[in-house]
């Protein structure tokens, strides 16, 4: 009987995630507890068990770290015994100090987190999927580039959506595509320090860059003022040879000096004037974009804007690198419902993280996961619906609803119940779907939680189990535009 | 008899409430009710939630005396002080992870409403669960 068959299909499954909560599969359970760094989707590397934070590329940090670190060794070495013995001890003293605090700064900036924004979880892309498509109520091609605008302060920005983050972006924000991240108040992506620099790390950055120039304009001053005073009394050439070392520092602080305090300038302007690199560069606030262009974040006030960059609240980071992945709380309503579900439990999430970039390929075409097969036959009348395959994988997932209506009617249902008792041989499922009107899958959603809502008018409100498990039939039925999410959902 | 008796009330959708940028990058989420929760709460006190919340990620933000005393000292000691202060930030973070839990057990719980504590979401949005009403019967 189908029925039983189907029953028996269904607590196969069943008894695969009966370990706990309901979806979460075997595997899962087996794997000791990760932390969140271990997991991240970013091109970031971790060390010291996620406490510290670097860009994928980090050769040229390193060489940062040993041209500071060369130069000052250097200048302790050779200068300072000189200058402490001629001048005053103090300046060694103060070129230590300067040299920890450069020092300190670089490694702050270098290790910390800019201020990148987690990715949205698979519920709010598909929450935020839903409400675009409503919004632009279109089908077929990816739509173009989605934007919202907001007005802040008089002054009309574009919000843009992040298709690698799934967000949209809040305002200054950036997406750096060397480490793939979304970074708040995005400034720019620094080799030299190997790491974004952001909201979080900013203030780090600047210091480290002012200091780096007020040291190497320190050590370039007293490894002259070395060479001048040996050169009095034993002469250039001598003083020079005795000193070789002195030769190099002044040429790397010659050649640093330039673009170091150029830099610190440029940063000291950005921040009295509260811009970060890249808006800059855009040109967002220039005055030539139009005669009402201005700066919305900026206070006004050279002082209020420095105060707020160097010395406002620091928030905290959002990524929590250390703490423990864990199997989201029970978000899904067990399969025997068949109620498509608003939510996934840790195993749908990582289903849903891989069909997603198939979900994009196909132009972003809202993805009803459902058990219900009814979707399934969906598929060949409207091109917007796209399925997962196997039960197990992609049921009770993000249902998005099919572009060209805010929610399936029952009527459409009804219309596609003929031809999938007809492909699947099954009319009991169908039958048996229903339950779900029962459940407070909220009406006013304009999601499929409505279609489902379509199985009562059928009749009864039998478990789902019959409709849910049948991956061969639905794997028949709609075999062209699942077969890319059913290879990533056969776990 | 169903595997969903002996489990948790399951999940009958979520809604998110977005970030508001009107007033610039400040953390602060939009107080329009959404129609979901129509059913289950009053429009006022969802109100109150979300401005007392937007009050406080306010109040952490805030530009003033304390947080530039904060952050002067923190530069001075190369931000070593953080190894055993916190700072004024996570300060007002733990007070609204305190408040949410409050809120949660005061009013939302009852509901079969849960919210999620922004921060757990990257303070992008506010997350708030909604759980099938069983009272309503399986309807089975």
């Amino acid at each position: 009987m189908h029925l039983g068959e189907s029953m028996r299909e269904c607590e196969y499954s069943q008894i695969s995630t009966r370990s706990s909560t309901p979806m979460e599969t075997p595997y899962k359970k087996r794997t000791p507890k990760r932390k969140k760094w271990e997991a991240f989707p970013g091109r970031n590397k971790f060390y010291c068990d996620g406490r510290i934070m670097m860009a994928k590329q980090t050769g040229v940090f390193y060489l940062t770290l040993v041209l500071i670190l060369v130069t000052c060794g250097l200048f302790f070495t050779f200068d300072c015994p000189f200058l402490a013995q001629e001048l005053t001890p103090i300046i060694p003293v103060l070129g230590g100090a300067l040299f920890l605090f450069v020092l300190g700064t670089l490694l702050r900036t270098s290790f910390s987190d800019p201020g990148v924004l987690p990715r949205a979880t698979p519920d709010e892309a598909a929450d935020l999927e839903r409400q675009i498509d409503v919004a632009n109520g279109t089908t077929g091609y990816r739509p173009p580039p989605r934007t919202k605008e907001v007005v802040i302060n008089g002054q009309t920005v574009k919000l843009k959506y992040c298709f690698t983050c799934k967000i949209f972006r809040p305002p200054r924000a950036s997406h750096c595509s060397l480490c793939d991240n979304c970074v708040e108040r995005f400034d720019h992506h620094c080799p030299w320090v190997g790491n974004c620099v952001g909201r979080r790390n900013y203030r780090f950055f600047y210091m480290f860059i002012l200091s780096l120039s007020f040291l190497t304009i320190f050590i370039f001053a007293f490894v002259i003022t070395h060479i001048i005073l040996s050169s009095y009394r034993k002469g250039f050439l001598t003083a020079l040879k005795e000193s070789p070392a002195s030769v190099l520092e002044v040429v790397v602080c010659f050649f640093s000096v330039w673009s170091i305090v150029g830099l610190s300038g440029f940063h000291t302007y950005l921040i009295s004037s509260n811009q970060t690199t890249n808006e800059d560069i855009k040109g967002s606030w220039s005055s030539k974009r139009g005669k009402d262009n201005y700066n919305p974040y900026s206070s006004g006030n050279i002082f209020t804007n420095c105060c707020m960059a160097l010395c406002g609240p620091l928030p905290p980071s959002l990524i929590d690198r250390r703490g423990f992945i864990e199997a989201d709380a029970p978000q899904m309503a067990p399969p025997t419902n068949g109620i498509t579900m608003y939510g996934a439990t840790h195993s749908q999430q990582s289903h849903m993280a891989a069909a997603t970039p198939l979900l994009q390929q196909q132009s972003s075409e809202p993805v009803i996961i459902t058990s219900s097969p009814e979707n399934g036959t969906s598929l060949p009348a409207r091109a917007s619906l796209t399925l997962g395959g196997p039960c197990t994988s992609l049921p009770l997932g993000q249902p998005t609803p099919p572009t060209s209506t805010p929610s399936l009617s029952c009527h459409e249902a009804a219309d596609m119940l003929p031809i999938h008792g007809h492909t699947l041989n099954h009319t009991h499922p169908l039958q048996e779907q229903a339950a779900v009107h029962h459940y407070l899958t909220p009406e006013e959603v304009p999601s499929p939680p409505g279609m489902l809502h379509c199985g009562s008018p059928l009749g009864h409100s039998h478990t789902v189990q019959a409709s849910f498990y049948n991956p061969a039939s639905q794997d028949s039925l709609h075999e062209d535009s699942v077969r890319g999410l059913v290879k990533l959902s056969s776990v | 008899m169903r595997l969903q008796d002996l489990q948790q009330p399951a999940v009958s959708s979520k809604v998110f409430i977005q970030r508001d940028y009107s007033s610039g990058t400040i953390c602060k989420f939009q107080t329009k009710f959404p129609s979901e929760l129509e059913s289950r709460m009053d429009k006022q006190q969802f109100e109150e939630t979300m401005q007392t919340l937007n009050n406080l990620y306010a109040e952490a933000e805030k530009l003033g005396g304390k947080s530039y005393l904060e952050g002067c000292l923190a530069c001075l000691t190369a931000y070593t002080v953080f190894l055993c202060m916190e700072t004024h930030y996570e300060k007002v973070l733990k007070k609204i992870a305190r408040y949410i839990k409050d809120q949660n057990e005061k009013i939302y719980a009852p509901r079969g409403l849960l919210l999620t504590d922004p921060l757990e979401r990257g303070l992008r949005v506010v997350e708030i669960t909604i759980f099938e009403d069983r009272s309503i019967g399986s309807g089975r």
